[in-house]
């Protein structure tokens, strides 16, 4: 227990004195904006895509379901630097789509969009899972009756299925959000290090180290703190928790 | 009513999701560049296991002078921890634990000396000098030091707390300020920069995948990955010489054998070692 909150506090015991040095930074300043622009967008993404892949999962059986389901978990599991070693050899210049993407003007590494797309890549699966869990949870004599009742199936599905799992899509997209902005190693390999246009919080904290220690602090306790908030939301809105399974 | 069947279904995801949970933890630690995994402990400790910290342009030479220093010692083990300079010195003064220092500018291993954190003063033992590199087939076709400044480029270089990083900013002062080049030269050349790296085996690396149109590294740099490489060289008038110090540290545990480590590198064999990966020999 000691293990797990001293360092905290110790972050918040150097941080605080620093404050507001390291809040005018300009590089804190920079690399709070494209860290919560981005996380953001990357959760919306995650949800777009997500809740119809897990909604599939949850309720249909097909050949290689089990396998789909390993895929969409896998990024999860691997470790940071590989999936951006991966997205590079997918969408750098001379990765498998590079050229392809070349021809029609658009270079993906080092810019914003590489930011959401490394992001996206490493906390999707995290709203997958939970909308799964979620849509799987949801009793279907509920939407059947739905149906007797002359509800069309989207209708139902906005207006029934989605409420019911409503908590744990939630849940899921606040830990998509967070494990988002919490992204390092795929970013730095993918997106690059740049002010203002990909360096993210958490890259600004590994760079601020050595030149702006002020600056790394006042983001780590940011951190801290938004990753508290977001757990104490979850517990709120899923009493039950976190639903990994 | 619980049922036997419950416990059959739920242990196994238990121990999948406690499974998933530590594989988690472990894959969202923080990247440590190039750092060599400490080895396994031995049955039998050996005579002195030494832990030196070194920049990441010495990778390949140290690699060799640690097996060299091991034949030469028997007993001894060194272990490397390569990362950018900067990143070695945050560590060290945040109380990480190594035997021997080896910086790739004095600006840090100074730092260091401030805080009494050296069992001796710095040595240098070996130079270096940047150079231009490009991807090997050089696709955006860049011949003379002044192409960089051609609108529309992506360079890659390292940050300016990575002493290659701040080398590259002086020689593009002295670029600058020479007629051939403009004194805009610098302004430019950044303003085509994509990204900053940690340490300069990353720049290597971007411009090796063909990421970026160019980047400036050391000439050592360039020789071992010649294969991926071109270089365009940069005159002596607007290079910047690296000089490189190496140092005991203070909270080593064993003192002899970390100077025995130092006094190796500024020794005849060490030096050819160095030679042999490009370093100009101190």
């Amino acid at each position: 227990m000691v293990f797990l909150t001293l360092p905290l506090i110790s972050i918040f015991v150097r941080a605080l004195p620093a404050l507001d040095q390291g809040a005018s930074a300009a590089s804190t300043l920079d690399a709070l904006q494209l860290s919560l622009v981005t996380a953001s967008i990357s959760a919306l993404l995650s949800m777009l895509i997500g809740t119809p892949v897990a909604y599939m999962l949850a309720r249909e059986t097909f050949p290689g379901k089990t396998l789909v389901d390993t895929l969409i978990d896998l990024p999860m599991v691997l470790p940071p630097a590989v999936a951006g070693l991966a997205l590079l050899m997918t969408f750098g210049r001379r990765g498998l789509l590079g050229p392809a993407l070349s021809s029609i003007g658009i270079e993906l590494p080092f810019t914003t969009v590489a930011v959401v797309m490394a992001q996206t890549f490493v906390a999707a699966p995290f709203y997958i899972r939970a909308a799964k869990a979620g849509f799987g949870a949801v009793d279907r004599k509920l939407e059947q009756m739905s149906a007797v009742l002359g509800v069309s199936d989207l209708r139902t599905f906005f207006r029934v299925t989605v409420p019911l799992a409503g908590p744990a899509l939630f849940g899921g997209a606040l830990m998509t959000w967070a494990r988002a902005l919490g992204e390092f190693g795929a970013t730095i390999m993918f997106a690059g290090n740049f002010q203002g246009r990909t360096q993210t919080m958490p890259l600004a904290i590994y760079i601020g180290l050595e030149t702006n220690l002020e600056s790394a602090l006042t983001l780590s306790m940011l951190l801290i703190l938004v990753s508290f908030g977001i757990l104490a939301a979850v517990r709120l809105v899923s009493p039950k928790g976190l639903m990994l399974g | 009513m619980i049922q036997k069947e419950d416990f059959v279904i739920q242990t196994p995801k238990l121990l999948g999701s406690i499974a998933c949970l530590l594989l988690l933890l472990a894959a969202c630690s923080s990247p440590a560049p190039n750092r060599v995994p400490p080895s396994a402990a031995p049955t039998t400790a050996p005579a002195a296991h030494l832990t030196v910290f070194a920049a990441s342009s010495l990778t390949g030479a140290f690699n060799d002078m640690g097996a060299l220093f091991e034949q030469k010692h028997p007993g001894a083990k060194v272990t490397f921890s390569f990362a950018g300079s900067q990143d070695l010195r945050t560590q060290l003064e945040q109380g990480a634990r190594a035997d021997v220092f080896a910086s790739a500018d004095t600006k840090n291993m100074d730092s260091l000396k401030s805080e009494n954190l050296l069992d001796s003063n710095p040595r240098v033992f070996a130079h270096n000098r940047l150079v231009v590199i490009v991807p090997k087939s050089n696709p955006s076709g860049i011949k003379t030091l002044q192409d960089l400044s051609r609108p529309g480029l992506k360079i890659v270089i390292a940050d300016a707390s990575v002493p290659v990083g701040n080398y590259a900013l002086q020689a593009l002062d002295k670029m600058s300020a020479d007629s051939s080049f403009g004194a805009n030269f610098k302004e430019t050349v950044l303003k085509s920069v994509v990204s900053k790296e940690t340490n300069v085996k990353a720049v290597v690396s971007k411009v090796s995948l063909g990421e970026a149109d160019a980047g400036i590294a050391y000439s050592t740099d360039a020789q071992a990955s010649a294969d991926k490489l071109t270089t365009i060289e940069i005159p002596d008038a607007f290079n910047v010489i690296a000089t490189y110090p190496i140092a005991a540290l203070e909270t080593s545990s064993m003192p002899t054998t970390a100077q025995e480590f130092v006094d190796f590198v500024l020794s005849p064999d060490g030096q050819a070692v160095l030679a042999k990966y490009g370093f100009v020999a101190e």
